[in-house]
């Protein structure tokens, strides 16, 4: 149900033909979130492609032992710059995006705090991008290949110094980081602000949408964890330009100093990107299994426990460094405690489809998969958190295996559901669901293929990030079966890339409410407009559209 | 849900973004700095060679004095602004920037002294890095603090600045508060702790 | 060789490693199979049927007992699946050597390993021997890791959980190998171009065949006649700044020792066989085999070559 959108405003009429280079100075200068939100989707997208043609290379590389397809040189890169690429370029802004689209829809308001700060988190994010990727041909000058970073996406020191690293390949690294991190602070500043005070009327904290609060808690993550690893960046800047000694062993100092310093960042960081994806499920699940969510309360407290106990488990990434074993237990018992909060949200999203009469178009059919796949990747991050077990299993390809699942399994499959559910309120048009089905069912089977296998070889005794490995060792066929899951995914993201493509223009129209969905994105049309709502709506429970369609049974007394 | 339409203000949403945002940086900057502390600290007494803290550095009373009395004037003018004394802010915040170069230039001073009379540099041993990295960030800091508040004395003086924009002055005090506040730290660490 | 994985330990850390592995992966397949199963039942018993009436069911807001309940659960399992983990990690951390526990160094360069017997003055890379320990009366093993550069990490799964070499740093692990063979390992932190070529291996061997490798590993280099040519050469050209052969002028640390290179299985810290022909193209053109290896390229004449060759193959 709309309310009626004064010509005051709007868009030129759609008969009235715009040149394609008025289109793009529109795109270039806007400052609306919507149209923020989309570019940073689309960049994710592009940047996904990218580091899944990395992926790919690297997969063939390790398909069998003893194979030569890419040098040392050139495997090393790609590993560095995929896991780069996915983490900074696809994954924070799939979620920064996704945050910047719904979150000024969601609580009844118009934009961002501040709009211009908003287009600039996403330049300087794309710039950033750019710089990385520019290392390819400007690493150590056009001389020689030219070379992207070889570090490894977490860059331990020594390593990262110049007497190991000459040449200017990580510091394309480090200054592209220290770029995108800016835009990301940025951009969470903006997200914490709009949300603590442009919320609409009635829209207290407690009637907001799960995955507002989602953003919430990860935004204030961010302005306290990205800093430190700015800091640990502008400290290797110092050393490697100015001959400081931060991490510099032979004069005295503590290569576990980075570690440190680069977990306290790095390991918030995939609760950051974890986190959106858990707000994706509990908008979707709740809408396709026609019922409320189960224990909204303890959903919210579940991520801000997430938030708090995960700032205190970085350390479990350095198990093998010989912390000793007080720290070593402490950690143990941090990363163990902060599995609580995440099993209490994924029965809660159970406790939501029980009862309920659940529907499997495709953004539910992610959620489906998701849930299975996060229990797993879940429950793998609680073994690592056994510290002798993590004895055999860091460093390993079951380490591998886990966070891709963490990653991939958690957020990206809620992405892609995510991508199907709010499409239409973008666009006005919908996806197609044939093509969503083969686009969900290519992928899933590609990715277990790849990652569930890949567990093995890690319990085999595999290490990460070599070029090869030797004959003898029974590596071979889980290898093998990993790389056969690569053309699946691939074929599954080009499906879905078409999809968009042709279903912005082709799409069935979708009106503005395509789900019989109850937040308030769904209280206006798709898209859109500028302005967001023509006159701000009034909320007085967490489902302002379950209220207007069912006024014999609102929600408040319940709440 | 009705379709009443006037904003709820303040019951709903009490902060205002200005002040909101202006938190959350000085958050991030926070993060920021204990980093840089923490390596400090780290690092105390684990240089390899000289020169040692002890043997080079010299109490900066003068300059943190004149520091730390800039956040009384900037709070000086601040208040003026909200009386509508235009002039008399504009001389305020004049005074806390030269409060904020005479720093600066007491920074440079010793950092001068350091390098030619003892040769420490942030290329020397773990204190000179650790040393000209947190007192140079901080510096930085103090650097952009003083562009701002030029700024803002020369609205104040040409009468652009209105009593009704106290508010946005308020915050740009508010971050020269912090980066006092940070000197406090840095001078407890550096010159008390550390030597 | 055997895999080297966890699942088949010989020595005792890696036995209680295991033992560990095993409890944990029975909780938490448990608890998998048990939350699948819900969700699977869920997902069948709750889903829309053709012949729906399109009426929303019941709404059930939460329930305050049931979400106690299972944030209380999973709090107890993670309590107990702590106390027993921090047992273990005492266990393993806190054992002391016994007086006469074997010593071992092990110091991690870009791209192989410098292996000491600092009690022995025995100095070998690559390669570990270590005499059986028996389960009655244990023998183990203590090594100190360091790292020459970056960081390493030193992982033999069949022996021990891994630990990283780190520059200005020192860390200890305890092997107690209880049978006899020859297990497999490698570097197990990106250390750099040559991270999956730094392989290790390690021969476990009754105490009679150990101190009859100690004893070879400690007699000086062979100096054979006919090889003297070949030694005058190796001495004078760059090796001997690198290399080490005790005995001879050559003193050089960059490089692994080779006083015993012959006694070796591989060549490049596991990259070739060690055999002549390999020994011949690994010192005419390392990066051939290795690429990225810091050993230079010295280019030799054919003859030269032969000699020096000749000369290194004698240093059993």
């Amino acid at each position: 149900m709309t309310l009626p959108a004064p010509t005051i405003g709007a868009r030129r009429s759609a008969d009235a033909p715009r040149g394609w280079l008025a289109v793009l100075h529109d795109w270039v200068v806007t400052v609306d979130h919507k149209r923020l939100g989309i570019l940073y989707v689309v960049t994710a997208i592009g940047f996904l492609v990218v580091a899944g043609l990395e992926a790919s290379a690297i997969r063939l590389q390790l398909a069998w032992s003893n194979l030569h397809i890419l040098s040392p040189g050139t495997f090393n890169r790609l590993f560095t710059m995929h896991g780069t690429t996915m983490v900074f370029l696809v994954g924070i802004p799939f979620v920064f995006g996704f945050g910047n689209y719904l979150v000024p829809l969601m609580i009844g308001a118009r934009d961002l705090a501040f709009p211009r700060l908003n287009a600039f988190g996403f330049w300087i994010l794309l710039f950033g991008g750019v710089l990385l990727h520019f290392s390819v041909i400007g690493g150590e000058g056009l001389y020689g290949a030219g070379s992207a970073p070889a570090v490894g996406w977490f860059a331990y020191a020594p390593l990262t110094e110049r007497a190991f690293s000459p040449g200017n390949a990580t510091d394309y690294w480090n200054l592209a980081l220290l770029v995108t991190g800016l835009g990301t602070i940025a951009t969470a500043v903006n997200l914490l602000v709009t949300i603590l005070t442009m919320r609409g009327p009635g829209m207290t904290l407690g009637r907001m949408p799960v995955f507002v609060w989602e953003m919430l808690t990860i935004s204030a993550l961010t302005l306290i964890i990205l800093p430190p690893l700015s800091a640990a960046q502008i400290m290797l800047m110092l050393d490697r330009f100015l001959g400081a000694h931060f991490f510099d062993t032979q004069a005295g100092a503590s290569a576990v100093m980075w570690q440190h310093f680069f977990w306290f960042f790095g390991h918030p960081e995939v609760y950051v990107l974890a986190l959106p994806g858990f707000g994706f499920a509990s908008e979707i699940i709740p809408v396709f299994s026609r019922k409320v969510l189960f224990g909204y309360a303890t959903l919210v407290m579940a991520s801000a426990g997430i938030g708090l106990v995960g700032m205190g488990t970085w350390a479990h990434h350095m198990f093998a460094v010989g912390m000793g074993s007080p720290l070593n237990s402490a950690f143990a018992a941090s990363t163990m405690l902060v599995g609580v909060p995440t099993g209490v949200k994924l029965f809660n999203w159970l406790g939501t489809m029980y009862g309920g009469k659940i529907r499997f178009e495709t953004p539910m059919l992610f959620c489906t998969a998701f849930l299975f796949q996060f229990l797993c990747a879940g429950l793998t991050g609680i073994m690592l958190g056994v510290v002798p077990f993590d004895w055999q299993l860091h460093d390993s390809y079951f380490v591998v295996a886990h966070f891709h699942f963490v990653l991939i399994g958690g957020l990206i499959f809620t992405l892609f559901g995510a991508i199907y559910y709010w499409f239409p309120k973008a666009t006005g048009r919908m996806l197609s669901e044939r093509l969503g089905h083969w686009h969900f069912w290519l992928f899933v089977i590609g990715f277990n293929l790849t990652f569930l296998t890949m567990h093995v070889p890690g319990m085999l005794g595999m290490a990460r990030r070599i070029y090869t490995y030797p004959a003898g060792r029974g590596w071979e066929v889980w290898n093998l079966v990993a790389t056969l899951g690569v053309p699946f995914q691939a074929i599954a993201v080009l499906i879905v890339i078409v999809n968009v493509v042709v279903s912005v223009r082709h799409g069935v129209p979708a009106g503005d409410d395509p789900w019989d969905a109850w937040t308030l994105e769904w209280a206006t049309s798709s898209p859109p407009p500028p302005y967001n709502f023509a006159v701000l709506p009034v909320v007085s429970s967490r489902r302002p559209l379950w209220d207007l369609k069912h006024p014999d049974d609102p929600d408040a007394p319940h709440e | 849900m009705s379709s009443a339409g006037m904003t709820e203000p303040a019951s709903v949403n009490p902060v205002w973004r200005g002040r909101a945002g202006m938190i959350c940086l000085l958050v991030a900057e926070g993060s920021l700095f204990a980093i840089f502390v923490v390596a400090y600290l780290f690092y105390i007494g684990k240089s390899l060679s000289g020169p040692y803290p002890k043997d080079v550095l010299e109490l900066p009373l003068f300059n943190s004095f004149c520091l730390l009395s800039s956040s009384v004037t900037v709070a000086f003018a601040t208040r003026a602004l909200r009386r509508g004394r235009m002039r008399r802010s504009g001389g305020w915040f004049l005074v806390t920037l030269a409060l904020g170069v005479v720093f600066l230039i007491g920074t440079a001073r010793e950092w001068y002294r350091l390098i030619v009379a003892h040769g420490l540099t942030i290329a020397t041993n773990l204190f000179g890095t650790t040393f000209y990295a947190v007192v140079g960030l901080h510096a930085t800091h103090v650097s952009l603090g003083v562009l701002v508040l030029a700024l803002l004395s020369v609205l104040a003086f040409s009468g652009a600045l209105r009593p009704e924009q106290v508010e946005r002055a308020d915050l740009a005090a508010w971050y020269w508060h912090f980066v006092d506040g940070v000197w406090v730290v840095v001078f407890i660490v550096v010159y008390v702790v550390g030597r | 060789m055997p895999t080297p994985t966890l699942f088949s330990p010989v020595s005792t850390p890696a036995f209680a490693i295991r033992e560990l592995a095993v409890f944990v992966l029975g909780i938490t397949g448990a608890i998998f199979f048990l939350v699948s199963g819900v969700g699977v039942y869920v997902l069948v018993r709750f889903r829309r049927r053709k012949e729906d009436d399109g009426r929303e069911p019941p709404q059930v807001y939460g329930s305050p007992q049931i979400e106690l309940a299972w944030t209380v659960v999973p709090i107890l399992i993670v309590a107990v699946l702590f106390l027993v983990t921090a047992r273990y990690i005492y266990a393993i951390e806190r054992r002391e050597p016994p007086a006469d526990a074997l010593e071992v160094t092990v110091v991690g360069h870009q791209w192989w390993w410098e292996v000491r017997y600092p009690k022995l003055g025995i100095v070998t890379a690559n390669e570990l021997h270590l005499p059986v320990s028996d389960p009655e009366h244990p023998t183990p093993t203590f090594v100190t890791l360091r790292s020459a550069d970056v960081i390493h990490s030193f992982w033999i799964p069949q022996l021990a959980g891994k630990m990283d070499t780190i520059p200005n740093k020192t860390n200890r692990v305890w092997l107690e190998p209880q049978q006899r063979g020859t297990y497999v390992g490698q570097c197990a932190e990106y250390c750099g171009g040559q991270h999956a070529g730094m392989l290790l291996v390690a021969t476990v061997e009754t105490r009679d065949d150990f101190a009859r490798w100690a004893a070879a590993q400690e007699a000086p280099a062979n100096d054979e006649l006919q090889a003297r040519r070949g030694r005058e050469l190796f001495v004078s050209l760059p090796c001997s700044s690198c290399h080490t052969v005790q005995g001879t002028p050559a003193n050089g640390v960059f490089g692994p020792d080779l006083t015993h290179l012959m006694s070796r299985s591989t060549l490049g810290a596991g990259v070739v066989r060690n055999t002549p022909d390999n020994l011949r193209l690994w010192i005419d053109d390392p990066a051939a085999l290795k690429p990225g290896a810091l050993m230079p390229a010295v280019k030799l004449v054919p003859e030269d070559l032969d000699r020096v060759t000749a000369y290194l193959s004698t240093l059993r």
